[in-house]
C-alpha cells in the first residue's frame, strides 16, 4: 500500500485477538481510538479461561477473572466480532481460526500470540506480533513490515508408524536449532507435508516460531480446500475462492534464500529432554553432555535412557496437539488402560471437545483415569492457573519447554499426543510403539 | 507512546546463556499487570534467584545495557519482556541475534536492539567480565556502539531508526496516511468478492 524507509504497510485481512490483549486494548482506549475495521477481527477468549468450568468466577484469583471478564468488555466496547467462554464455538486462537474457516489461503493474518504461524498451514501468511504492533492493527488494519528471508524445508517419504507430525517439527527444530531460522518464513514442502491432512500440517507450521521462523507455510492444495469448504466464514462463492487460491503456490523454479531436506523414512518418536525445543531427540536415545544449565534445570544426568525416565504428570493440549485427530490419536493409546499419574485433556475448543463427546473419547479417558477438562490454553502457558510445581515432571503435548514455563521450577518434556499418553499410563516416558 | 532514542551510555552486563527465551525474562503470571504499575521488578525475576546472577552483582547490577549471546528474546511474543527492560532503566540489548518479535517490540518501547557479529559479542562479553563497570555508549544517530575492546557500527531498519531518532508515533503516521488505506479497502474488496467480512 505505501512504502517508507525499507518498510512496506502490509494490509491485515484477519486479526485474531484473545484475553491476552489487553494492554493494547487500553493503548487503544487511551488515545480515545476504537477498532478500525471490527468486521476483519475477530476475538475468542483463551490465554486466561478456567478449564475446569465455563464460568470466570471459576477462576483461581480474582487477577485472572477479571482478564477474562475485561475481554468481554473490551470486545462489546468495540463491537469486535467474537465468542465468549460460554460458546460452544470458544477455544484457543489457533484452533478457531481454521475451525471457523476465518483463516483461509493468500491471507495475511496476524494475532498478538507468536504461535500464529498454525494458521499458515493454510497458505495465510501469518505471524505473531506483540501489544504495540497490536495496537496499531487495531487503529489503522494496517502494519508496517520489511521483506523476510525464505527457507524452504523440504520432507518427503512415507512416515514410519507412530511418527506424527509433531515428531517430524520436533526433529526439523532439533536439526535448524531455536534460532536457525531467525528471520526466515519457511515453507514446508515435499510429499510428506502434501500427505499430511491440515490439522498434522497446523501442528507442524505451529511449532516453526520454535525454529525461530517468523512464520511457517503450506501451500494450499485440494486437502486445504476439501478441509475449508462449508465452514461458518469460508467464502459462499467458493469456487470463486478456489480459482484465485490455485495461484498462490509458489512457481515450481522458485528460489528460496536457503532450503533444508529431511528424510521422513528414518524419523522415529521424538522427546525433548532439555529447555529448549531444539533440546529434542528419538525416544531411543539418552540424555546427552549439554548444556549444564539444562540438566540441572530438568534435574537428568548425562548418559541416562530418555525411555524411562518417570514423569508427576501429563498434559495434552494446547494450540500444538488439541484438535480431533490428536485426541482420537491419544484415545486410541489410552483405551483399555489406567494413568498412573494425574492427567488432564484439554480440548483446543468446545467444537472439539463436542465431536470427541460425539465419539465416545472423553468415556475412554475418563476411563482410564485423565480429566475431561473445557477448551483453553490451559497448562501450556498456565496464565489460567494450570500450572505444574516445582520440580515436577511433565509429559506434555505443548510446544515449548522453557524453564518455568508450566510452572516455577516444572520441568516439561516435549512428545505428540500418543507418546504423551503413553508416558501417562506407564508413569514414565515411553516408546508408544513398545505399548 | 514513542520514546525518542539518540544516544545512551551506562554500565554493560554480561550474560552468556544462547536462546534466552521472553518466558525467562518475564514469567506469564506477570503480565496481567497494568503497565502503570512498572514492570521494573519483573525482569529476570525467576532467574534471579540464582545467587551469581548478573542482576544480583555488585557491579553489574547497576547496568542499563546488557550484552547477550544468539536468539536473545526467542519465544513468546509477550511485549511485558521490553517493558521489564525498559521500565529496569534499561535501554539497548548487544547480541549476535534476536528472537524477531521481541527485536521490533524493543524499538517500540524505546530500546535499541543492537546486532553485532558472534565472535564481538563473545569478546565484548569476556572484557566486561575482566573489568566489571565498563560502559558502553549506542548512539543511534552514528549508528555505532563505542565498547571497551573497540568501536563498531551496527544497524536498525531505518524505519525504525527514524521513528526512535525522532520519537515518532508510528500509529499517528499511519492514520495520516488514512485516505490511501481506504482507497485500498475499496479496490480489495472489488477484487475479492468471495470474501465475507465478519461484521
Amino acid at each position: 500500500m505505501a512504502q517508507r524507509a525499507g518498510q512496506f504497510l502490509l494490509y491485515v485481512d484477519r486479526h485474531l485477538v484473545h484475553d491476552g490483549g489487553f494492554h493494547a486494548m487500553a493503548n487503544l482506549a487511551k488515545r480515545g481510538l476504537k477498532v478500525r475495521r471490527p468486521q476483519n477481527t475477530f476475538g475468542t477468549p483463551d490465554h486466561y479461561v478456567p478449564t475446569i468450568s465455563r464460568n470466570p468466577a471459576d477462576a483461581p484469583t480474582a487477577e485472572i477473572r477479571r482478564m477474562v471478564e475485561t475481554y468481554s468488555t473490551n470486545m462489546k466496547n468495540n463491537a469486535v466480532p467474537h465468542v465468549e467462554i460460554a460458546d460452544a464455538r470458544q477455544g484457543i486462537v489457533h484452533i478457531v481460526g481454521p475451525e471457523q474457516g476465518l483463516t483461509l489461503p493468500g491471507m495475511v493474518l496476524v494475532c498478538g500470540d507468536s504461535h500464529t504461524s498454525t494458521h499458515g498451514a493454510l497458505g495465510a501468511l501469518a505471524f505473531g506480533i506483540g501489544q504495540s504492533e497490536n495496537e496499531h492493527v487495531l487503529a489503522t488494519q494496517t502494519l508496517w513490515q520489511a521483506p523476510v528471508n525464505t527457507l524452504r524445508i523440504s520432507i518427503d517419504g512415507a512416515r514410519p508408524a507412530a511418527v506424527t507430525a509433531k515428531d517430524v517439527i520436533l526433529a526439523i527444530i532439533a536439526k535448524v536449532g531455536a534460532g536457525g531460522a531467525v528471520g526466515h518464513v519457511i515453507e514446508y514442502a515435499g510429499s510428506t507435508v502434501r500427505a499430511m491432512s491440515i490439522e498434522e500440517r497446523l501442528t507442524m507450521c505451529n511449532m516453526s516460531i520454535e525454529a525461530g521462523a517468523r512464520a511457517g507455510m503450506v501451500a494450499p492444495d485440494d486437502t486445504t480446500y476439501q478441509y475449508l469448504s462449508g465452514r461458518p466464514f469460508a467464502p459462499k462463492d467458493f469456487d470463486q475462492a478456489v480459482k484465485f487460491w490455485k495461484t498462490l503456490p509458489s512457481d515450481p523454479d522458485a528460489r528460496f534464500d536457503r532450503e533444508v531436506s529431511m528424510d521422513a523414512e528414518k524419523l522415529e518418536p521424538m522427546v525433548t529432554w532439555g529447555t529448549s525445543p531444539e533440546n529434542a531427540l528419538p525416544i531411543s536415545s539418552s540424555v546427552p553432555g549439554a548444556p549444564q544449565r539444562a540438566l540441572d534445570y530438568m534435574g537428568l544426568k548425562p548418559g541416562t535412557r530418555l525411555e524411562g525416565i518417570a514423569v508427576d504428570r501429563v498434559f495434552i493440549g494446547s494450540c500444538t496437539n488439541s484438535r480431533i485427530e490428536d485426541l482420537r490419536a491419544a484415545a486410541k493409546v489410552a483405551k483399555g488402560r489406567k494413568a498412573r499419574v494425574p492427567a488432564i485433556v484439554v480440548p483446543g475448543s468446545g467444537l472439539v471437545k463436542k465431536q470427541a463427546e460425539a465419539e465416545g473419547l472423553d468415556k475412554v479417558f475418563l476411563e482410564a483415569g485423565f480429566e475431561w477438562r473445557h477448551a483453553g490454553c490451559s497448562m501450556c502457558v498456565g496464565m489460567n492457573g494450570d500450572l505444574g510445581t516445582p520440580q515436577e515432571r511433565i509429559a506434555s503435548t505443548s510446544n515449548r519447554n522453557f524453564e518455568g514455563r508450566q510452572g516455577k521450577g516444572a520441568r516439561t518434556h516435549l512428545m505428540s499426543p500418543a507418546m504423551a499418553v503413553a508416558a501417562a499410563v506407564t508413569g514414565r516416558l515411553t516408546d508408544v510403539r513398545k505399548l | 507512546m514513542a520514546e525518542k532514542f539518540t544516544c545512551f551510555t551506562a554500565i554493560a552486563a554480561p550474560y552468556d546463556p544462547v536462546n534466552v527465551d521472553t518466558d525467562q525474562i518475564i514469567p506469564a503470571r506477570f503480565l496481567k499487570v497494568p503497565r502503570g504499575q512498572g514492570y521494573g521488578e519483573f525482569l529476570f525475576h525467576d532467574v534471579r534467584e540464582q545467587p551469581d546472577f548478573f542482576l544480583n552483582h555488585p557491579v553489574f547490577g547497576k547496568a542499563k545495557i546488557l550484552v547477550a549471546n544468539t536468539n536473545f528474546g526467542c519465544g513468546s511474543s509477550r511485549e511485558g519482556a521490553p517493558y521489564a527492560f525498559h521500565d529496569a532503566g534499561f535501554r539497548s540489548v548487544i547480541a549476535p541475534s534476536f528472537g524477531d518479535i521481541f527485536f521490533n517490540n524493543c524499538m517500540k518501547n524505546g530500546i535499541v536492539p543492537v546486532r553485532l557479529e558472534e565472535k564481538r559479542c563473545g569478546a565484548l562479553r569476556e572484557a566486561l567480565k575482566q573489568h566489571p563497570g565498563g560502559e558502553i555508549t549506542v548512539d543511534l544517530q552514528a549508528n555505532k556502539v563505542t565498547t571497551p575492546i573497540g568501536e563498531f557500527e551496527f544497524s536498525v531498519p531505518p524505519f525504525f531508526r527514524e521513528m526512535l531518532l525522532e520519537g515518532v508515533d508510528e500509529i499517528g503516521l499511519t492514520l495520516s496516511m488514512l485516505p490511501r488505506i481506504e482507497a485500498f479497502e475499496k479496490d480489495y474488496a472489488a477484487s475479492t468478492p468471495w470474501l465475507t467480512p465478519l461484521a
